[in-house]
């Protein structure tokens, strides 16, 4: 039903679904974040447009995994605002207009159904089409992320990297129009990492699926990025196409985007004079 | 003051979660391999521990009439009061206790680590509501479920009754007359009236332990605490409520 009614607007075909899609807009407005106190978010501030792919980079517990929260609307901001095509994300109205993916940083599948049915929950409840194209759809996505061997295997016996792939594959079947990936690439082996930039840079150009990636994979930002921010210590310190940036002087940055294993002068060697004695 | 501001919040929680449950009731049909699993959960896995529960608070329940009534040589009522107390407070009473230990347990224990480990979030960012998929089909199997629970409790305790009437010696009467007084005391108004009980206090501790399990917040160590708080919390309603139900029901 839905895809009728946007068929108006300009759009193309999801590959991996056949269905249809139009770009949406991402607005982060001066939020700010704190759990009980504790500043996590820094009065953060960008745009992305639509069709665009939006990196965002920054050392481990900087705030990227609940500024993406911020933008689904699964939390809310102490202050500032997240708007998707104007709107807020978290109100119901909203999710209903506009289908928003968010792959979890650890998967969040669902441990009480199949693989098979973790990806068909989506499209059975929303009634898009009958059980053998919601079979095909279920069983294309699982092909491209090479796990449909496990389509009848249960969360609990699949390995960290498999458990990615089929959420990422559960995000493919419900045709974001925006599709949020919190380090797609962690735990997988290169050759795999190289398809999900393949599959995030073909859902943009071919599909103009907007996408904000949270990721370490220099090669992803590098390749197939259209610009990249950098959060640090909850700020977000710059925000450039990845060439000005992997070009970048700034002191901060350059450690950051390429350290350096110094093995006669290690890091925690320099930790030796606060050791208890 | 802190503890009456969270009963507050806690019962208007309660009170949301159950009006949007009872929002989607229409998508219940589509939803009936859910309905029909949470009614084995519910129904099936509880039956043997009721039944045994049942025959030996029957028994029990006959023991003591037997004591009493000798005092009075009215031994031959003892049916009357082991199948009142069964049908009116006992059987839906214990049934209910018995479906917090074990159902409501399960219902807090499996949503609290649904939502630690985010599988809500990952409903939400689905815009598959929780209340739908998750709780409804849990109300509606319990309202089915109870009433056979009921029925059953109430079998097998004026069963256990007649077990001990007729075989134990300082009580001692025959089968027959333990039915025949049973069944001349015991109104089938009565047993409704138990069953509706039964229905509010399952209603009650199902939607309670799905509101404890989904309201969790932190790590894994915070799905042991629901599963204690939903079980807590269950058994007080249905102590307190029992007071409020059968007044009402007079
Ligand atoms: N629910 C919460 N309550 C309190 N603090 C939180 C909560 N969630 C996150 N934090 C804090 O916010 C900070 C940022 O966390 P976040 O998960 O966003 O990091 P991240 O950038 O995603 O790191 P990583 O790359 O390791 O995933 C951390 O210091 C974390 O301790
Ligand atoms: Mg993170």
């Amino acid at each position: 039903m839905d895809t009728q009614m946007e068929s108006s607007c300009s759009k193309t075909r999801n590959p991996f679904t056949g269905a249809e899609a139009n770009a949406v807009s991402v607005k982060v407005d001066h939020v700010c974040k704190s759990f009980s106190g504790v500043e996590v978010l820094k009065d953060i501030s960008f745009e992305v447009i639509p069709g665009e792919i939006f990196v965002l980079m920054g050392p481990s517990g900087s705030g990227k995994s609940v500024l993406l929260r911020d933008i689904v609307g699964l939390d809310v901001p102490t202050s500032g605002t997240v708007t998707i095509d104007g709107q807020d994300p978290s109100l119901e109205a909203t999710r209903d207009r506009v289908r928003v993916a968010l792959v979890f940083q650890d998967g969040a599948l669902f441990n009480s159904l199949s693989v098979y049915d973790n990806l068909a929950l989506y499209p059975r409840e929303h009634r898009s089409g009958d059980e053998d194209s919601i079979s095909q759809k279920v069983m294309h996505a699982l092909k491209i992320l090479s796990v449909e061997d496990a389509a009848y295997k249960f969360p609990s016996e699949l390995s960290g990297g498999m458990k990615k792939r089929v959420s990422i594959a559960r995000a493919l079947v419900m045709e974001p129009q925006l599709l949020l990936y919190d380090e797609p690439t962690s735990e997988l082996d290169p050759v795999m990492s190289a398809t999900i930039s393949e599959i995030i840079a073909t859902l943009k150009n071919e599909y103009s699926v907007t996408s904000i990636v949270v990721t370490h994979d220099r090669a992803l930002a590098q390749t197939i990025s259209n610009r990249v921010g950098i959060i640090m210590g909850g700020e977000l310190i710059t925000l450039g196409t990845p060439a000005e940036l992997f070009a970048t002087k700034d002191p901060r940055l350059v450690d950051f985007l390429n350290p350096k294993i110094d093995i006669k002068n290690p890091r925690f060697k320099k930790l030796e004079s606060t050791k208890p004695s | 003051m802190k503890q009456l501001n969270s009963i507050v919040e806690g019962v208007g929680s309660v009170v949301q979660l159950l009006f949007r449950s009872a929002s989607y009731a229409g998508s219940l049909p589509r939803q009936w391999a859910r309905f029909i699993e949470q009614c084995y959960q519910i129904g099936y896995t509880t039956l043997p521990i009721v039944a045994i529960l049942s025959f030996f608070i029957g028994t029990v329940l006959a023991l003591e009439a037997g004591y009493a009534m000798e005092g009075f040589g009215a031994k031959e009522f003892i049916g009357s009061l082991v199948g009142l107390s069964m049908a009116r407070e006992l059987g839906p009473m214990m049934t209910s206790v018995l479906l917090a230990g074990r159902v409501g347990s399960a219902i807090a224990a499996e949503l609290a680590s649904m939502k630690v480990y985010q599988e809500i979030d990952a409903l939400t960012t689905m815009n598959i509501p929780a209340a739908k998929i998750l709780v409804l089909p849990r109300l509606a199997a319990v309202l089915v479920m109870m009433p056979v629970l009921i029925v059953i409790a109430n079998i097998v305790g004026w069963f256990g009754g007649s077990v001990v009437a007729r075989y134990v010696s300082t009580v001692g009467i025959s089968p027959e007359s333990y039915f025949a007084a049973l069944r001349h005391y015991t109104k089938f108004k009565d047993v409704i009236n138990g069953m509706e009980k039964a229905e509010v206090f399952g209603f009650v501790v199902v939607l309670v332990c799905c509101d404890i399990g989904l309201n969790t917040k932190g790590g894994p160590r915070e799905i042991g605490a629901a599963v204690t708080r939903a079980v807590v919390v269950s058994l007080i309603l249905i102590l307190v409520l029992d007071y409020f139900v059968t007044k009402i029901l007079m």
